[in-house]
């Protein structure tokens, strides 16, 4: 079980008030016409899916009902920080493109 | 390939079980070869098996990281059915259950393929008319099935609480005959005695590090025991397909997340048949050994741990007792893990990909072990002639962007 800081309820709560919600920082094409069908594919389906830092949301269901995000090590599942939406994260890989 | 039979079994014992042929070699990696498979699961092996078999191309390689079958292949609940709504989905399993039918003569290799039925129960008016729907769908493909009542599925299993009592009451359920369980190490094992003794190469302990390509091709791979130059690469790498993709700087439709299973303490024969629910979340058969063999969901964030939380233990096993409360005094013996990688129509990717000679088998997701000799089956096809298995071809990659998936969360879910 995981213990998760929420940081609009600023507390540790444990895991089953939360419910994960996928990869974090997915930015929505602003001209979805303009764009190809690879690339629409490509924002709807197609994920990091890393092994080690992942940058990823979470819904405190049975909090705040807010959505945060998480940079958690998908290996070891230490959550490094959490942050809020809009937030940039302090802990980043060092590889360009490791997320 | 040494045969195994009773009288060998008789013959041996007269030696005391000594002079048994090693089940496979243990070689050490050539400079080159024809098709390089990543993997050694029962998808891998069983992808190298058929490759030798049916296309005559033997000069294959499977690399391990691990040991065969030690991933996701030890750590399913053994479960084999075909009984998939859509039509691309349940040809596809059914070619794969259909293989399982002869497998074991086939390999000469025990499988313990158990024919047991499979019951998928239904608690709401709209799992009924699912289950109606899916059955008949089925029937129209034809595979089998059946829509039981409350009193049939009773009479089949005593055990089960169908009481009205029962929070989510049992209303129904749909009953696959033909399918069953089998032993999970023994398929990888089968399938790598039998292409060991067609000449490929399984090299355990090896892990790749690198893909290197040329001209957007691929030439070999980069693994920890140097460079092995390879024709083909074909990925069958499971949770850790993704990892894989990084390589070539691809990403693939998949997020990985652990799945977690659990066994009981052996216990007489009391459960002759698989048993699943959607609606309550849980699915259960007894092993042949006599353990309780319990599945979970997928626990809902991404992971590559082999492990999960422990609040999904605790649902399951809710679950279980929801439907069976002859159970709540049962002692688990053991509970782990493995990575699925899911994909966002619950439906595989056999695939080619735009890097010419490289080939994807993967996001299976919850339910790749019934598949197992399908899966190789049309994947040997789709890497022997460069081009889709018929079977093969509404898995590619491009359904992501063509729209043309297949949604197949309905019969994948959870129960699988």
């Amino acid at each position: 079980m995981l213990l998760i800081h929420c940081p609009y309820c600023e507390e540790m709560r444990e895991e089953e008030e939360f419910s994960p919600a996928g990869q974090a920082h997915i930015e929505r094409p602003l001209q979805p016409e303009d764009i190809s069908d690879e690339q629409w594919a490509h924002y709807l389906f197609f994920r990091k899916n890393p092994r080690g830092l992942h940058h990823e949301m979470w819904l405190h269901a049975a909090g705040c009902r807010k959505y945060f995000n998480a940079t958690r090590n998908t290996a070891t599942y230490e959550i490094m920080e959490t942050y809020k939406m809009g937030q940039a994260p302090r802990v980043t890989a060092n590889e360009e493109g490791q997320s | 390939m040494q045969q195994y039979s009773g009288f060998g079994l008789l013959k041996h014992s007269l030696s005391y079980h000594e002079n048994w042929q090693r089940v496979w070699s243990n070689p050490t990696p050539k400079k080159h070869y024809d098709v390089v498979i990543i993997g050694g699961g029962g998808h891998g092996l069983a992808t190298a098996y058929y490759l030798a078999k049916e296309h005559g191309i033997t000069n294959i390689a499977v690399i391990e990281k691990g040991y065969l079958g030690g991933g996701n292949t030890a750590r399913n609940t053994t479960i084999v059915r075909s009984n998939y709504l859509w039509d691309e989905a349940s040809h596809l399993y059914e070619h794969s259950l259909k293989l399982w039918e002869g497998l074991a003569q086939e390999l000469n290799y025990n499988l313990m393929f158990s024919q047991r039925g499979v019951l998928n129960l239904g608690h709401t008016l709209q799992d009924m008319r699912d289950i109606e729907r899916r059955v008949n769908a089925n029937r129209l493909n034809g595979i089998d099935g059946e829509v039981l009542t409350t009193a049939q599925v009773q009479e089949m299993v005593p055990i089960l609480d169908c009481s009205t009592n029962a929070r989510y009451p049992v209303m129904g359920a749909s009953w696959q005959a033909r399918a069953g369980t089998a032993r999970h190490d023994a398929v990888a094992w089968g399938f790598a005695r039998a292409a060991d003794a067609l000449g490929v190469d399984l090299l355990q302990q090896t892990e790749v590090t690198g893909i290197r390509r040329k001209d957007g091709a691929v030439e070999g791979v980069e693994t920890n025991r140097g460079f092995i130059s390879a024709g083909k690469v074909a990925c069958v790498a499971a949770g850790n397909s993704s990892v894989i993709a990084k390589m070539v700087g691809m990403e693939l439709p998949l997020e990985s997340h652990p799945l977690q299973a659990m066994v009981s303490e052996p216990l007489k024969p009391i459960l002759d048949t698989v048993v699943m629910s959607n609606h309550v979340h849980g699915y259960v058969s007894q092993s042949d050994k006599g353990d309780l063999v319990i599945g979970a969901g997928i626990d809902g964030y991404t992971g590559y741990g082999q492990r999960g939380s422990f609040n999904v233990v605790e649902h399951t096993i809710a679950a279980i007792i929801e439907m069976f409360p002859i159970f709540s005094r049962v002692r688990l013996n053991r509970a782990w893990g493995g990575i699925v990688d899911t994909c966002p129509d619950a439906c595989p990717i056999i695939s080619k990909t735009h890097i010419k000679g490289l080939y994807f088998n993967c996001g299976w997701g919850t339910g790749g072990f019934k598949a197992t000799p399908g899966a190789g089956h049309v994947f040997a096809h789709t890497i022997a002639k460069d081009e889709p298995h018929p079977l093969a071809k509404p898995f590619s990659i491009d359904r992501f962007s063509s729209g043309e998936l297949i949604d197949e969360h309905g019969a994948a879910g959870v129960a699988h």
